[in-house]
């Protein structure tokens, strides 16, 4: 997949132009506006950028073979999240929902079965979205999976730029896999998973897989890591891909 | 609030004040939040700081500093803070620092303000000095006990029977058989009208017409009780029950000014107190040998237990358990000179310590002395009186008050000695202070006279509250030992803080709470002359004179109940679970409302030591 860069050492300046770009291209008004309203500016300091985390509940991890169940969001910066601001949507997959997800997400078919199509809650999302740079941890979930569904719906894509905690503590942790003379000398691999990240920053535990509980707990990640290994001046360019 | 974030209310809903809170206001909560992550070692709150949050903690700990550095509280998940400056110009009064990483809950001041204005149990806790709210705890916990809410008006049942004092033995028999009651009052009808001058009961007309056999013409004022013990129409209940308990009598007049209103009897507390220490108290009187009183004496833990179910207060069972004590060494006093003779001169015999003060609890040492009369002399009598001493205080051992460690105990040759010795022991101790032995007699400075001739302890009492008041080196060095003993600062996770920091895993509440509290308030009390002997009676005397402010008093007044009440609670547990009864207490013992409270009550604790050490410090510097 074409999201599999390494994030920190890439510094990705093209973001605003590319908002421009798209927002011309753009079929669908609800994506339009969204494009229009323009993208954080390159330099922006951490200390101000306007967040959003967003986390997707999917049934299962190829884009396109599977299909969203629910999406969680909550808007944040790295002073605070507002909790009242947080959503959550159940929208019905297209393709049929597994047993083993109904077990993973706690979703129903009854719950799915009264769920609106993500069509239709489109604009609450992008509203939620708009301005803001999207958090998420492990970037190959959400932005293609959005993609692929608005291929789907619209028969166009859609594209921003994230900031991945995953990549961050992949890349603090670069040799996390032990070796196999580690090993023998009982070493264990560092896992960079979200709940065992946020063990390491002293987070409480949250109940996995509600998907407006991992946007916050992610949210809550980032404003973690920032305060531990960068600077509130950090520019979000250095850290969105 | 969205139906997702209901695991963040519910980590609200398991920590006080949000834990009674309703459920739509709980929502209210969470939904205005703002998270904040702060690293280890980096300031939350700095002094003079605007702020318009109120934190909780919901992962990491968080110190909390006074303005001048000092620590004043460590904070761990669950707990709030940064009220203080939300009610007071919404500036930073205690600076915050996370010391580990944390996670903190921010909910926003008009969220708040409106909690604060809605939600009386929210408002209660988030106080800033934690007084009131330490106040409506005790409060809380007394108005559901019926003997401390209800005034003895209320046992009234009938019209007081009366006969003037002139009638005789006969006739006061009979009107008692006609009217049905076991106490006739007797009235002086001299004056324009009549005034209670006496009292006879049944048990007066068994033990002392009866059985001597007076003649029925004996004029009644021969055996009737002279200037009975009454209670005031507006006392309550437990009042009368004290009042009863510490005289050992059955019958009490109830006054009003000079206007007798009716007679109650223990039988009618006993209704309203159906396994009554009283009722232990009178069985005590029936005992014939101290084992038939060692036998009686394992219903004490039970008594107590009860009345702590009960929600007594902490005056009540302290009494109640010193009126105990005091019943099973009068019971052995009888008993002795039943064994050995009447004795050869006059004494009193005198508790001291917490049987003196009314303040008895379950685990406790026999602390007492005798008063011998003037003309002892000890070649003749000491042999009686060592005899008796030993009689009762080995009577005592048995029924569970355990010999005294620092042998204060009759059988001590010092303190079995003549009045006048008594009285020059009293006068060295407060002319010629000195500390180390003061730390000793402190103990010497709450008597009480339980058995024969007890003026001769109001004597010294007497002696103690003119001499002490007017010495201010006395008083210094009295108010220095007070402060040899402080309590904690509070708690932290499991452990106990103190000031230093430093975390411990338990901590001995009588010796950090209720006995730090008993000797600032005998300062005080001695200080203004007063002859109380019981703590609270002795802030009665202080708040009259003024000598300190009366929130001061009152604060005084919650801070000893609330510490009392958690340890006494804290010994009723390990006596229902079959466990030895002490005073040691682990903080995840305490439940979080008695946590949050006994932080506020050692508080007011350590600032009553701040101002006695500053009201005290000009002499203690000179002369210590």
């Amino acid at each position: 997949m074409a999201d599999q860069k390494d994030p920190v050492s890439e510094s990705n300046e093209a973001w605003p132009d590319r908002f421009i770009q798209l927002a011309e291209n753009a079929r669908d008004p609800r994506l339009k506006a969204f494009y229009q309203a323009g993208c954080v500016a390159p330099e922006t300091p951490l200390a101000d950028a306007p967040l959003v985390a967003l986390d997707f509940e999917t049934t299962g991890l190829n884009p396109e073979e599977h299909s969203i169940v629910s999406i969680g969001l909550v808007p944040f910066s790295i002073g605070g999240i507002q909790l009242g601001e947080g959503r959550h949507w159940v929208v019905r997959p297209q393709l049929p929902l597994h047993q083993t997800s109904i077990t993973i997400h706690g979703i129903t078919h009854t719950d799915i079965d009264k769920a609106p199509d993500l069509n239709e809650v489109l604009e609450e999302i992008l509203e939620a979205m708009t301005g803001r740079i999207a958090v998420v941890h492990y970037r190959s979930i959400e932005r293609p999976f959005f993609d692929v569904a608005m291929k789907w719906r619209l028969n166009e894509g859609f594209s921003f730029p994230v900031i991945d905690t995953m990549a961050i503590e992949a890349h603090l942790y670069p040799n996390r896999q032990p070796t196999r003379w580690q090993k023998l000398k009982g070493m264990k691999s560092v896992s960079i998973r979200l709940a065992d990240s946020r063990t390491r920053y002293g987070l409480p535990h949250y109940p996995p897989h509600n998907a407006l509980i991992d946007a916050i707990a992610t949210a809550e990640l980032l404003q973690a890591q920032v305060h531990h290994h960068f600077s509130l001046d950090t520019a979000v360019k250095d850290l969105w891909l | 609030m969205q139906a997702e974030l209901i695991d963040i209310r519910n980590h609200l809903a398991q920590h006080a004040p949000f834990d009674e809170m309703a459920e739509e206001m709980l929502d209210k909560v969470v939904s205005s939040i703002e998270i904040s992550y702060f690293r280890a070692g980096t300031p939350i709150l700095e002094f003079g700081q605007r702020n318009t949050w109120l934190f909780y903690v919901r992962s990491g700990a968080v110190e909390i500093y006074r303005r001048s550095g000092e620590l004043y509280s460590r904070m761990s998940e669950g707990e709030i803070f940064g009220q203080f400056g939300l009610l007071i110009h919404k500036t930073v009064r205690f600076p915050a620092k996370a010391i580990e990483d944390c996670l903190i809950y921010r909910i926003p001041d008009t969220v708040f303000q409106y909690l604060w204005e809605n939600d009386e149990n929210f408002a209660d806790f988030a106080d800033t000095e934690g007084r009131s709210r330490l106040r409506s705890a005790v409060s809380r916990r007394e108005k559901s006990n019926v003997l401390m809410t209800s005034k003895v008006t209320r046992l009234i049942s009938r019209k007081p029977v009366s006969a003037p004092c002139t009638v005789r033995l006969q006739e006061a028999a009979r009107i008692m058989t006609d009217q049905g009651v076991s106490a006739l009052l007797l009235m002086d009808e001299e004056g324009d009208r009549p005034k209670l001058k006496g009292i006879i009961t049944d048990r007066d007309l068994r033990t002392r017409a009866v059985t001597e056999a007076l003649p029925s013409e004996t004029p009644i004022s021969e055996i009737m009780s002279d200037d009975p013990i009454t209670t005031r129409a507006r006392s309550f209940i437990f009042e009368a029950m004290l009042t009863m308990l510490h005289n050992n009598i059955h019958h009490l007049p109830v006054m009003d000014n000079d206007e007798v209103r009716g007679v109650i009897a223990l039988s009618d507390i006993v209704k309203y107190e159906s396994q009554s220490s009283l009722y232990l108290v009178s069985n005590i009187y029936h005992q014939q040998d101290i084992r038939g009183l060692k036998k009686i004496s394992r219903d004490v833990r039970d008594s107590f237990v009860r009345l702590v179910n009960e929600d007594a207060n902490s005056h009540m069972i302290g009494s109640a358990m010193a009126g105990i004590g005091r019943s099973f060494t009068q019971r052995l006093l009888e008993l002795g000179e039943e064994k050995l003779g009447p004795p050869p001169v006059p004494y009193c015999f005198m508790a001291l310590g917490s049987m003196a003060r009314d303040e008895q609890l379950v685990v406790t040492d026999q602390d007492n002395a005798m008063i011998l009369d003037d003309s002892f002399n000890p070649p003749e009598h000491d042999a009686y009186f060592l005899a008796l001493a030993k009689f009762v205080s080995d009577g005592l051992d048995a029924c569970g008050y355990t010999y005294c460690t620092g042998d204060i105990m009759a059988t001590n040759e010092k303190w079995r000695q003549p009045l006048k010795v008594w009285k020059s022991y009293f006068i060295d101790w407060i002319d010629n202070p000195k500390a180390e032995a003061l730390l000793n007699s402190n103990i010497f400075f709450d008597l009480d006279g339980i058995y024969g001739r007890t003026e001769f302890a109001e004597e010294l009492k007497t002696l103690v509250a003119e001499r002490a008041s007017n010495s201010q080196r006395f008083l210094a060095m009295l108010a220095r030992n007070a402060l040899n003993r402080t309590p904690p600062l509070g708690f932290f996770r499991t452990f106990v803080m103190e000031e230093d920091g430093k975390q411990n895993n338990t901590f001995n509440l009588k010796r950090r709470g209720t006995a730090p509290l008993s000797d600032l308030i005998r300062v005080h009390a001695l200080a203004c002359g007063s002859r109380a002997q019981n703590s609270f009676n002795r802030l009665k005397a202080i708040a009259e004179t003024k000598l300190i402010p009366d929130d001061g008093v009152g604060n005084l007044r919650d801070a000893l109940e609330f510490i009392s009440i958690v340890r006494i609670r804290h010994q009723a547990l390990a006596i229902e679970a079959g466990r030895e009864p002490d005073n040691n207490v682990r903080p995840e013992d305490l439940s979080p409302f008695e946590r949050s409270h006994l932080k506020d009550a050692f508080q007011v604790v350590s600032n009553a030591q701040k101002f006695l050490k500053f009201r005290y410090h000009g002499q203690v510097g000179r002369h210590g």
